[in-house]
């Protein structure tokens, strides 16, 4: 093959006839043949000879394609006046044309009307030459989930060159061959979406909680959002990550509502990203350690909202190839089962358990219950060992209670004898009786009442808050704080009213909100926006402790942003305190944005304060 | 033998510098020319063939009336002052190197830059092998009908074929083992015969002669035989540069003893005399003792325009070892207030400090001393370059096979393939680029904009004392993102930053070199003696130096405040394509069109090194850090590791399938990226690469070296784009790898 080719390069020689028509076409007439052979061998070498130097300038300029300049350069080396005038790019500008027995090409050059050219409309100009930096990213801790790219693909990051490159971090960890472990498909983001999602991403991890409900609002429910899915599901492994290590419990929240939202939003397959967002969710069930003072925050409501989100994952996720359900559920009760295992962790998989449905509750918990019971029993009754540890058996004690008694409401026959209960399930069984009797009316009164995504948060000290900021050092009983989602403690006096007189036993008050198709966090705009209307919180006080819903209360506040909403309703009910709450008595509320599911479309808010919070509304 | 070639390469350095002014109209400027670099010639030893070539010289001074250069030249080279006139006749009708050289200047026509080109790569052919082969012919006849004359013994034409057939028989019968040695022997003559042909107007015969055996050829010869293949008449030759080299130069063979005996019995047996004198004449044939290389060992080292490097070509000493690092005391103190919130900080700094303090110390005994070419003192601004350097290698990213690191990919849009060249600054934060419509384009990469001086006017009134002076003299109104330079009339092949930053080299096809202000953003001097194209340019790392290559067949060394060259490394038979220094900066490497890569001696001008291997032209060159190494890759796709200290090649790595336009080593070294016009970055690991050598003594001493084929477990990754050639690579000081190329979407 490269032989013939060769032998071609070789015997290529222009035919004499072109030399006949160069010399016509100059005034030579009647060349010699003879004349005609020389001087096309002698033309094809200098050609042969200026395409050798052109190619080199070809090679120099880092091009595949010859150019017309290339060769006008060969000439310059060579010290012949260059060909000005042949700067066509592609089009080569010859014409052919035959007749006579004759071959001809030729170059056209038409006459042109220099009004046409005048008169023409100028084009555009040109854009100028800019820089443009992309980036392929080798490791999985980027801090700019924008660039996680897999190798292969070419992808924009900002425009202009101007940050990434040399200020990006290169100092991170690195994991290897990650990138090749992830087949996803990352597509470039227009310059909207780049900043919506900058928008969107603070909002949610952001402290104005107005911000925070509109950005989950418009995950939950705005459609083609999925090119951002990618990025939006390692922005909230990300976080995770980070912000476990860094125990902090806000952030960790806020993520968790991410997920919700974007569970929540019904153009959106998460499936493909679950490998992401489940290890994230599973981490705020199980994490050892959530919050900086594990003994006063309430953690255990992240992890309760964290299994429900689970538990709704593998409701809606779990197929017979992936598996969800069954390696989740392995997970937790491996985990369960240790005994090394610390009371938060066991908390966290009981929970993530028991949010699995009441067959899982059947078999896995139910059993084990002596087991717990006992171990809960050398907590609460042995010799003091933490405060810490103590705290967390009496929440995986309620926990229990709360799970397995309706189960247990269902699986018993009707008389419940606390002295059977107690050989059945051991130190619990007292309790267990009682909640089970309880269940059995409750179940009678209010079917409707189970199966709510909820999530409790309190905390003692609300830490996002600059109003508790001056109440904080006080190290005595905390003064009890104000019923308020947090974005609003912000905007409240800094000194909410003092409850001095003596509390009453403490109260779980629920808020309920319904309204209309409309999603929760608009809802909880609506919430603290509603705060200086007053309706809300004055509501509160008049709850009293009885185990009905008290108050129904529609409010149409007069808030800008609410105005467009449909009526809201609020329904305060207030739950039975637990043993445990102890604690809760002096933590004041932080704000939930539980959007609903799809199966009762409320909210609940679930506060515990002391009634004299509730002197500082006005009235 | 340095010091002959000493003397021989000043020689060579002088002409050029003192003729060119006269030529231009002045008269008195050669005086400071080489005061940077003067050191080593002045006190060489001349030997008589030398001392003809200087009175040659001295003579055609004189008949010019460059009375004052005499002087100089004389003094230089320590000749009696009535030593001029006996031989004078003589080299002044022989047409010395530098005469040659010299008509060009005052010409410029077509048939003078032909006279030119022979002169410099027929004086440049023998600077390093001066002394082994040369009988002295080739010095003394570097004229094209001199050259050409050789051919003229008349042989029967239709004899050459029976007498290449014959040859062809015999080597294929031989046994094994030097069958593949002899077989080196086939297109040096081959293309000697053909050209014999060709020269004495047997035109029909060496067409058929070409036809019959071209194709027997090794495919890597393919380009130079498609220039052979358009060369059919005596007339073609007088300006065929490719023929003016293979004549000029011997074809360099390396043939086991044993071979070349039985070669040389097979011919005078068969009283075989035209291909005798075919190989007695216009090849050198480097016979070594010892086992006949294989097949894949000569393949790996043929290739180039004239055969293989001599050994003895690489046998100089070369000092690959590091300049010590200038002590640099970082000021703590401020650093300590800032850090002393974190105790972490500090901490983490001292043993990085230490560590490079106690590398410092030792001295390499592979490094040149200190003061053996001139380095500029250190500025403050440099020394805190240092230490902002010292703080980011602490947060760099140690590399491996497992650790790659991160690209980040610079395009250039609606460059409309105009893009020639790039560079970056080493601390990342200025790109340069060159481009085909002969503008130079600076952007800033970090938020910091690009400003410019005040005006005259305005910097009289700033406080001169004030301690941010060199703030206030910035002009905040002319801040942007990119500035553009114009200056050039062609298109700009080279581009490089001087360490500082204060500098941006650039150069062109227009055959200047340009020094740009980056503080005015105006050019500050034109460096003009290359009067072709300038393919490639480069700062030396300490700055101030820097090296300029060229269609012109040259490598030219400047300081930045000269402006003539103070070196001017010559012998490469075609274009040099890239330009690169050695870390130390006593050395420069330079890649050429001849498929070969020179490593030259800044000191003395000699040159120390030739490689061959490579079967394209050589696009690309980089050291490794340690300055031990050297990878190049070329138009052929392959990318070929060096042992500079050895001479060898040590390696081989496959996978481009386009030209390979860049290279780099990371800071550490442990990795080679290369980027090329197939729209691909690639990483190698380098340390393995250099690892695996087996360095025997044996293998040092012959260099006969096994490569093997482990391109693919070298290969740690290939990032590709989507139509982008990659024709920049940078690592950051913290090793994250920068590319650039413009898009041809």
């Amino acid at each position: 093959m490269a032989e013939e080719r060769r032998q071609k390069h070789c015997s290529v020689v222009l035919p004499t006839e072109s030399m006949k028509a160069m010399a016509e076409s100059v005034g030579v007439g009647q060349l010699q043949e003879d004349s005609c052979v020389a001087l096309s061998e002698e033309v094809s070498y200098r050609i042969k000879e200026i395409a050798q130097d052109a190619l080199k300038f070809m090679h120099h300029g880092k091009r595949r394609k010859l150019t017309t300049s290339d060769i006008d350069n060969a000439l310059k080396l060579k010290n012949v006046e260059p060909l000005y005038g042949f700067q066509s790019q592609e089009f080569i500008p010859f014409r052919f044309a035959s007749g006579g027995g004759r071959e001809l090409h030729f170059y056209e050059e038409k006459e042109v009307d220099l009004s046409d050219i005048i008169n023409t409309p100028l084009p555009r100009v040109p854009l100028d030459v800019s820089l443009k930096a992309t980036k392929e990213q080798q490791k999985a801790e980027s801090t700019e989930p924008l660039k996680v790219v897999k190798p292969g693909q070419e992808e924009e990051g900002t425009i202009q060159g101007k940050s990434q490159g040399t200020t990006t971090p290169d100092g991170k960890g690195k994991e290897k061959g990650l990138i090749r472990l992830k087949p996803r498909s990352t597509h470039e983001l227009s310059v909207e979406q780049q900043l919506y999602y900058k928008e969107i991403t603070e909002a949610c991890v952001g402290s104005c909680e107005a911000k925070r409900a509109e950005a989950l609002q418009s995950i939950a429910t705005d459609p083609g959002l999925y090119q951002m899915l990618p990025r939006f599901s390692t922005f909230i492994s990300e976080g995770v990550r980070v912000n476990v290590v860094q125990n902090n419990l806000a952030l960790l929240i806020y993520l968790m509502r991410m997920v919700k939202a974007l569970m929540d939003n019904p153009t959106l397959y998460l499936e493909k990203y679950l490998h992401e967002l489940i290890p994230a969710v599973v981490t705020c069930i199980v994490s050892k350690q959530l919050c900086l003072r594990p003994d006063v925050d309430n953690h255990w409501a992240l992890r309760d909202f964290a299994a429900r989100l689970m538990a709704q994952s593998c409701k809606t996720f779990s197929t017979t190839t992936n598996n969800i359900q069954s390696r989740i559920t392995k997970t937790f009760t491996k985990s369960w089962l240790d005994d090394k295992t610390q009371w938060t962790t066991r908390y966290g998989c009981i929970a993530g358990l028991a949010e699995l449905g009441s067959d899982v509750i059947k078999t896995l918990i139910i059993p084990r219950l002596a087991v717990e019971g006992a171990r809960i029993k050398a907590v609460m009754e042995g010799p003091v060992v933490s405060n810490i540890d103590k705290i967390g058996a009496e929440h995986v004690q309620s926990l229990l209670l709360k799970h397995c008694a309706s189960v247990i409401a269902k699986l018993r026959p009707q008389p419940d004898n606390v002295d059977q209960y107690r050989t059945d399930y051991g130190y619990l069984g007292p309790m267990l009786c009682s909640h089970v009797m309880k269940a059995r009316t409750q179940a009678a009164l209010q079917a409707q009442q189970v199966n709510r995504t909820t999530l409790t948060i309190t905390q003692p000290r609300p830490t996002l808050s600059v109003s508790q900021s001056g109440l904080s050092g006080s190290s005595g009983p905390r003064t009890p704080s104000i019923i308020k989602v947090p974005s609003s403690l912000t905007l409240m006096s800094p000194r909410p009213g003092t409850p001095s007189q003596p509390s009453p036993p403490a109260t779980k008050y629920i808020v309920m909100a319904t309204s209309a198709g409309a999603a929760s966090t608009q809802q909880v705009i609506t919430l603290s926006s509603s705060q200086s209307a007053s309706p809300v919180t004055s509501t509160v006080p008049s709850a009293t402790s009885t185990l009905q819903p008290l108050v129904k209360l529609e409010s149409g506040s007069g808030a800008g942003l609410t105005a467009s909403r449909p009526l809201q309703k609020y329904i305060v009910v207030s739950l039975p305190s637990s043993a445990s709450s102890s604690l809760e008595t002096k933590s004041s509320v932080l704000p939930t944005s539980i959007s609903s599911s799809s199966l009762d479309g409320g909210m609940k808010l679930e506060r515990s304060e002391s009634p004299g919070a509730s002197t500082q509304s006005p009235h | 033998m340095a010091a002959v070639q000493g003397g021989m390469g000043d020689a060579d350095i002088k002409t050029d510098i003192k003729t060119e002014p006269s030529a231009d109209g002045f008269g008195n400027n050669n005086a400071n020319d080489g005061r940077v670099l003067s050191a080593s010639p002045g006190s060489t030893p001349v030997t008589p063939e030398d001392q003809q070539t200087l009175l040659a010289v001295l003579q055609f001074l004189k008949k010019n009336k460059l009375t004052e250069s005499v002087e100089i030249l004389r003094r230089e080279a320590g000749l009696p002052e009535n030593s001029l006139d006996p031989k004078a006749n003589e080299s002044a009708g022989a047409g010395s190197g530098g005469a040659a050289g010299i008509v060009d200047l005052e010409g410029g026509d077509a048939s003078s830059l032909l006279s030119r080109v022979t002169g410099s790569s027929s004086a440049g052919a023998q600077a390093p092998t001066k002394g082994t082969v040369q009988s002295g012919s080739g010095r003394d006849q570097p004229d094209v009908s001199v050259v050409l004359s050789a051919y003229s013994q008349q042989g029967d034409p239709t004899l050459y074929k029976v007498y290449y057939r014959d040859l062809k028989k015999f080597i294929e019968t031989v046994l094994d083992c030097h069958r593949a040695e002899l077989s080196q022997v086939f297109y040096p003559l081959f293309v000697h015969m053909y050209l014999e042909l060709v020269y004495n107007n047997h035109e029909s015969e060496a067409k058929a002669f070409f036809e019959k055996f071209s194709g027997d050829q090794e495919c890597y010869y393919e380009e130079d035989l498609r220039i052979l293949s358009g060369l059919t008449k005596k007339e073609h030759m007088r300006g065929n540069e490719t023929l003016l080299d293979f004549r000029t130069s011997k074809f360099v063979l390396r043939i086991s003893r044993d071979s070349y005996q039985l070669l040389k019995r097979h011919l005078q047996e068969r009283q075989n005399n035209q291909i005798w004198n075919i190989i007695q004449e216009h090849l050198y044939i480097d016979i070594f003792d010892g086992m006949p290389r294989s097949k894949s060992q000569i393949d790996a080292m043929s290739g180039s325009l004239a055969g293989e490097a001599k050994r003895e070509a690489n046998k100089t000493k070369v000092y690959y070892g590091l300049l010590k690092e200038p002590e640099i005391e970082l000021p703590l103190d401020d650093e300590d207030e800032e850090a002393e919130n974190e105790e972490g900080k500090p901490k983490k700094k001292k043993p990085k400090k230490d560590s490079v303090g106690s590398k410092s110390k030792k001295q390499d005994p592979n490094a040149p001393s200190q003061n053996r070419i001139p380095l500029p003192e250190l500025k403050d601004s440099d020394k805190l370059d240092k230490i902002m350097y010292m703080k980011e290698a602490t947060k760099r990213i140690r590399l491996g096979p497992d650790n790659l690191p991160s690209v980040c990919f610079y395009t250039f849009l609606n460059a409309y393939q105009g893009l020639t060249a790039v560079d970056l600054t080493d601390d990342s934060s200025l790109i340069a680029g060159g481009f085909a419509d002969s503008t130079v384009r600076v952007w800033s990469v970090t938020p910091k904009k690009l400003r410019k001086v005040k005006s005259a006017a305005d910097l009289n009134l700033i406080d001169k004392e004030s301690d941010d002076v060199l703030e206030r003299i910035m002009d905040e109104k002319t801040a942007s993102e990119s500035k553009i330079m114009y200056g050039h009339s062609g298109p700009v092949y080279g581009i490089s930053f001087s360490p500082d930053r204060n500098y941006l080299l650039s150069s062109s096809e227009d055959g200047t070199v340009r020094l740009w202000s980056l503080l005015t953003f105006t050019c500050l001097v034109a460096y003009k003696g290359h009067n072709y194209p300038v393919w490639d340019t480069q700062f030396s790392p300490y700055g101030y130096y820097f090296v300029s290559g060229g269609h012109d067949r040259v490598a030219r060394l400047w300081a930045t405040d000269h402006y003539q060259p103070l070196r001017i490394f010559s012998g490469h038979l075609a274009d040099i394509t890239c330009t690169r220094f050695h870390p130390n900066s006593n050395y420069v490497a330079t890649g050429s069109s001849d498929r070969t890569i020179r490593l030259w001696d800044v000191l003395s001008g000699n040159c120390v090194r030739i490689f061959t291997g490579h079967k394209g032209p050589i696009h690309s060159l980089a050291f490794s850090p340690n300055g031990k190494f050297l990878a190049s890759g070329a138009t052929d796709g392959r990318v070929l590791l060096w042992d500079i200290g050895h001479g060898l090649m040590v390696g081989e790595l496959k996978g481009h399938t386009d030209t390979i336009y860049s290279l780099r080593f990371s800071r550490d070294g442990e990795i080679l990226a290369s980027g090329s016009m197939d729209n691909t970055v690639r990483l190698w690991d380098a340390m393995k690469a250099f690892d695996d050598l087996e360095t025997d003594d044996f293998t040092a001493a012959t260099g006969h070296i096994h490569l093997q084929d482990n391109s693919q477990e070298l290969l740690l990754g290939t990032y590709t784009t989507k139509s982008t050639p990659v024709i920049h690579l940078h690592f950051t000081r913290r090793n994250l790898l920068l590319a650039a190329g413009v898009s041809q979407l």
